[in-house]
């Protein structure tokens, strides 16, 4: 074999890919690394009398205050601007996120998050108005949410929206809600929810905040709801059921038409939770499968950025027999311009005339609002079904180009929608798991996939790339996971302490949660 | 598609991989009186960045935006000015395009920032325990109602009139279908203590009281002393709530907490978040060491790694939707992770001598202004002891008020009518709010205008 000058060996993108040697230098006196770099907590490093923010003179008047000022130190330290400036950039390159590289995670849709819809939500005209201005100074922004209603109503085949609630999980919490209420006003109390085992946390949890009991649904061999077994269960004390449609195996329920007739035939209703609409939008009305209800998180499907764990923003489409029960407030066109009905004591009108209530104080997340119909009108009719299509295309090529190596338990019964699910079956006899399999892939640049869920599936490991990734970021990914896998079935033993290259090697989550330490408060106590 | 990076050869390469014949291949389970064979009808097709910046730049510019008139808006939601620093570190794609820190390793700066937001915020309400956030004030304080029934056991609440009445009517929707009994009241002008029914609160506890929920500053601005109130409470095994929509007060009131507060929710978003005509904002979550269990919403604790480095994770999740299911102490998944990193932002600029400087200037631009329209002939000032909000009693009714100020480009307060409808007896109320981006000139034409409409 030839010995090249360079002794690195590259792959075949030319990229180095043993990682260099230390040479003399195996630590540092600061704990930096080249270009990363330890920060300390804000407690350590700011005081009480260092300020970042110049404020004008203040007046001298007799205080008001009813003898209640704030007399004891409060203990909020404070940095300059350029030390902030430091602090936050420094932690930042901590973080992964997507702009830096695929971020695979199944059921969370981490798509490219467009700039222009950062620069859209800040426009004075839309991040500089209160919700209780005077609505005639606000018309543009309730033409806004009234807009953004309509391509909802649209794309879903659905002919009504609650455009308040804040998340998906308080969408769903919207719309059972509703179901409820609708149950209540025909004075049919019902107690039960039926829930596949597939399903998000937030589902089951969701019925039970709503009081009703929840019950378990099992999936089929081929990862679907056991139609039969539902059919089976349904009666009259069944509320509702709750669906996710594509289901968190990344699968099309093909049943869904008459899982939804018999439902209605049982005097229940349907929820379905949108979380994975992303796989069929323009491809597919979730109001032509006979649905009642359906959150939209505004940030999977449309674009909205995911903040490291929010905002979010849940938007719920119903269907006419839900309608009246939406709640308040909600955007309505009048002949002179759109009114923001608020009360239900300032009602004229029939509709919504048996709404649940108010969900949030004022109106929902309008700076998402803006965002994702930056992104609605950026991509079209046209482009949205786009969407859908290269989504579905990149998790189907990732399945089919993984699926010789990693255990694919329902590969067999063909194409999967958005996402593909993965287990750690073929790791098997090597001790090691879904999880060394996530930390080897830190060290690779990679975000790991969705770990463990959905529980249906024994050490699953969910990957759903988006349409935003290119074929070469699919194949990098693919040829990476290829890479870990065949390395782990020839040495286990080298693959259990991943990962070593990231800011922080495994962290210690049983003794946080022993003894939590929750607040520097705690930690200057465990420190003495 | 400028955000589709597949090339129609690509598309073609990666079906021969899988082994479909075309796209439609891929969605065979579903129905085919499902399927859609042609983009959706009724909506546009794509559009060029620029057409789309232009559409939705004309629907802006349709609305009065705040920093471009006198403005006193407040009732939750408050302008105060938000050092350019702090947008520019939340645009940081690292923070901005991040998950849930899940995967602790590559997520320690998204959790440091949320453990420093956790004791900025628990220091700030003089509190033990406070949480990563949740999605704003008034579903905090619905969870706050619920982690009382499993602190106490006992399933009653009381809920002052001076609370804000949409916080109210989301506790009375959320609670609409479990057997809690809420109990409200109606609030009154009384001069000098609006929607202040402290004594009789401290008469209706009983032993079927789970807790009590106060908010301070109130609705119209007015602040009392909570001590003998949460004596009351813990007296009866029931524990008091309290609700802040104006967290900068906390710069210049006794702290919640040092009042005897048991759980403290709060709207964070006058610290480093705009108004975004309601939303996004963050709810604030604290509440004492005992009770942390008990407590909704993510946490980030402290630990190490295996290296014996300091580092973060998300901790107790075993409250959480994910892991308990039907059994969590909330069904929350998500909190207001890049709202908080802008809170945190806002706050480490301010420090103490910031935050306390803030506090100040708020104050006593807010007297300067609530006793120059006072001596309005025919205006009462309400609210005697106040932070930066206050309550005018007019002699006419105030939503008409507010329509003629609006068409004068002066955004004056709110109606009572509006968060009260139907209630005679607020009809003539209108709450005030003054932050320091108010100027000499915006009094000035505030009050010529008041002046002149009430003439």
């Amino acid at each position: 074999m030839n010995t090249p000058q360079n002794p690195s060996p590259m792959n075949s993108v030319g990229r180095v890919t043993r990682i260099a040697g230390t040479g003399a230098v195996t630590e540092t006196y600061t704990g930096n690394r080249g270009l990363m770099l330890e920060e300390p907590l804000l407690f350590e490093r700011g005081a009480l009398d260092r300020c970042g923010v110049d404020l004008p003179e203040i007046p001298v008047v007799q205080d008001r205050l009813a003898g209640l000022g704030r007399a004891d130190p409060i203990g909020l330290p404070g940095l300059s601007e350029p030390e902030t400036v430091r602090h936050y950039t420094r932690l930042s390159r901590q973080n992964y996120g997507i702009d830096l590289g695929i971020f695979p995670l199944g059921s969370c849709t981490m798509k490219h998050n467009p700039r222009l819809n950062e620069k859209m939500a800040r426009l004075p005209g839309f991040a500089d108005i209160h919700p209780l201005q005077p609505q005639s100074t606000v018309q543009g922004a309730l033409q806004l949410i009234d807009t953004l209603a309509t391509w909802l109503k649209t794309l879903t085949g659905m002919p009504e929206v609650a455009m308040s609630p804040k998340a998906g999980a308080h969408g769903e919490l919207c719309g059972m809600l509703a179901i409820r209420a609708a149950l209540e006003a025909r004075g049919d109390a019902r107690s039960v929810v039926l829930v596949p085992e597939s399903a998000h946390g937030t589902n089951p949890a969701t019925a039970a905040f709503c009081g009703y009991a929840v019950e378990n649904i099992p999936a089929n061999a081929r990862g679907r709801v056991d139609t039969e077994a539902l059919k089976a269960r349904l009666g009259p004390d069944v509320a509702a059921v709750m669906i996710t449609n594509p289901n968190t195996c990344g699968l099309f329920e093909p049943d869904m038409i008459d899982i939804c007739a018999a439902v209605h035939a049982a005097g229940a209703f349907v929820y379905c939770d949108g979380a994975n609409f992303n796989a069929i939008v323009g491809r597919v009305r979730p109001g032509d499968l006979g649905i009642d209800a359906m959150h939209i998180n505004l940030h999977k499907t449309f674009s909205t950025p995911h903040g490291g764990g929010g905002p979010g923003s849940g938007p719920v489409v119903f269907s006419d027999a839900l309608a009246p029960f939406a709640p308040l407030p909600f955007v309505r066109k009048t002949k002179d311009g759109f009114e923001l009905v608020e009360e239900m004591q300032a009602r004229n009108s029939k509709d919504h005339d048996r709404s649940f209530g108010r969900m949030v104080a004022f109106h929902g997340q309008m700076g998402m609002f803006v965002r994702a119909l930056a992104y609605m009108m950026s991509h079209g009719a046209d482009g949205l079904r786009q969407v859908a299509e290269d989504a579905v295309l990149n998790a189907n090529y990732i399945l089919a180009s993984l699926k010789d190596v990693y255990t694919a338990p329902f590969a067999a019964s063909g194409p999967c929608m958005h996402e593909a699910l993965f287990s750690d079956d073929f790791l098997a006899g090597t001790g090691l798991t879904t999880l060394d399999l996530a930390k080897a892939m830190i060290d690779e640049g990679f975000h790991p996939m969705t770990m463990y869920f959905p529980l249906v599936v024994h050490g699953a490991m969910l990957v759903e790339p988006t349409e935003t990734e290119s074929k070469a970021s699919l194949d990098q990914l693919i040829g990476a996971m290829r890479s870990i896998a065949e390395k782990m079935l020839a040495d286990p033993d080298a693959w259990r302490t991943s990962p070593h290259l990231a800011p922080r090697r495994r962290l210690d989550e049983t003794g946080a949660a022993r003894k939590p330490i929750l607040n520097f408060k705690d930690l200057e106590t465990a420190a003495a | 598609m400028r955000y589709l990076p597949l090339t129609q050869p690509d598309r073609e390469a990666m079906l021969t991989v899988i082994g479909a014949q075309d796209i439609d291949a891929l969605f065979a389970d579903v129905p085919e009186s499902a399927r859609l064979t042609a983009p959706i009808a009724g909506l546009p097709n794509h559009s060029p960045e620029m057409h789309v910046e232009r559409a939705l730049g004309v629907m802006a510019a349709k609305n009065l935006s705040a920093g471009t008139v006198p403005f006193f808006v407040g009732g939750g939601a408050y302008k105060h000015h938000v050092p350019a620093t702090v947008d520019a570190i939340i645009q940081r794609g690292e923070f901005l395009t991040a998950y849930t820190p899940y995967q602790p390793e590559i997520a320690q700066g998204t959790l440091q920032v949320l453990f420093e937001f956790q004791s900025q915020v628990a220091r700030l309400l003089g509190m033990d325990v406070a949480n990563a956030s949740m999605y704003d004030g008034s579903t905090a304080m619905t969870e706050a109602v619920f982690m009382a029934r499993r602190v106490t056991r006992r399933s009653k609440a009381l809920v002052s009139a001076g609370v804000h009445p949409h916080y109210v009517g989301v506790l009375k929707t959320l609670t609409r279908f479990t057997d809690d009994e809420i109990a409200t009241s109606t609030p009154d002008l009384t001069p000098g203590k609006p929607g202040d029914d402290l004594d009789a609160l401290i008469a209706a506890i009983d032993a079927q009281t789970s807790c009590v929920i106060v908010q301070n500053p109130n609705i119209f601005g007015h602040i009392a002393d909570l001590a003998p109130l949460a004596d009351a409470c813990h007296k009866a095994g029931a524990l008091l709530i309290t609700v802040v929509t104006e967290v900068v007060s906390l710069g210049a009131i006794k702290s919640p907490g040092e009042m005897g507060a048991d759980i403290v929710v709060g709207e964070g978003q006058s610290i480093g978040n705009g108004l975004n005509f309601g939303g996004p904002y963050l709810g604030l979550f604290a509440c004492r060491d005992k009770h942390v269990r008990q407590m909704p919403g993510r946490l980030c604790g402290e630990t190490v790694d295996a290296d014996g480095k300091r580092g973060f994770v998300l901790t107790l999740s075993t409250r959480e939707q994910h892991i308990r299911r039907e059994k969590a102490t909330s069904n929350i998944c998500t909190n207001s992770g890049l709202c908080a990193l802008a809170f945190s932002v806002h706050l480490t600029l301010l420090g103490e001598k910031g935050l306390r400087n803030l506090a100040g200037l708020n104050h006593a631009r807010a007297v300067q202004l609530a006793e120059r329209l006072g001596r309005i002939p025919g205006v009462e000032l309400i609210t005697t002891s106040f932070f930066n909000e206050f309550a005018l009693k007019l002699p006419t009714e105030a939503r008409s008020v507010i329509r003629k100020l609006a068409e004068r480009q002066i955004l004056g307060g709110i109606s009572m009518g509006r968060l009260y409808p139907g209630i005679a007896a607020l009809e003539n109320g209108m709450i005030i709010a003054v932050t320091e981006t108010a100027t000499d000139e915006d009094f000035d034409a505030f009050e010529d205008a008041l002046d002149e409409v009430l003439a």
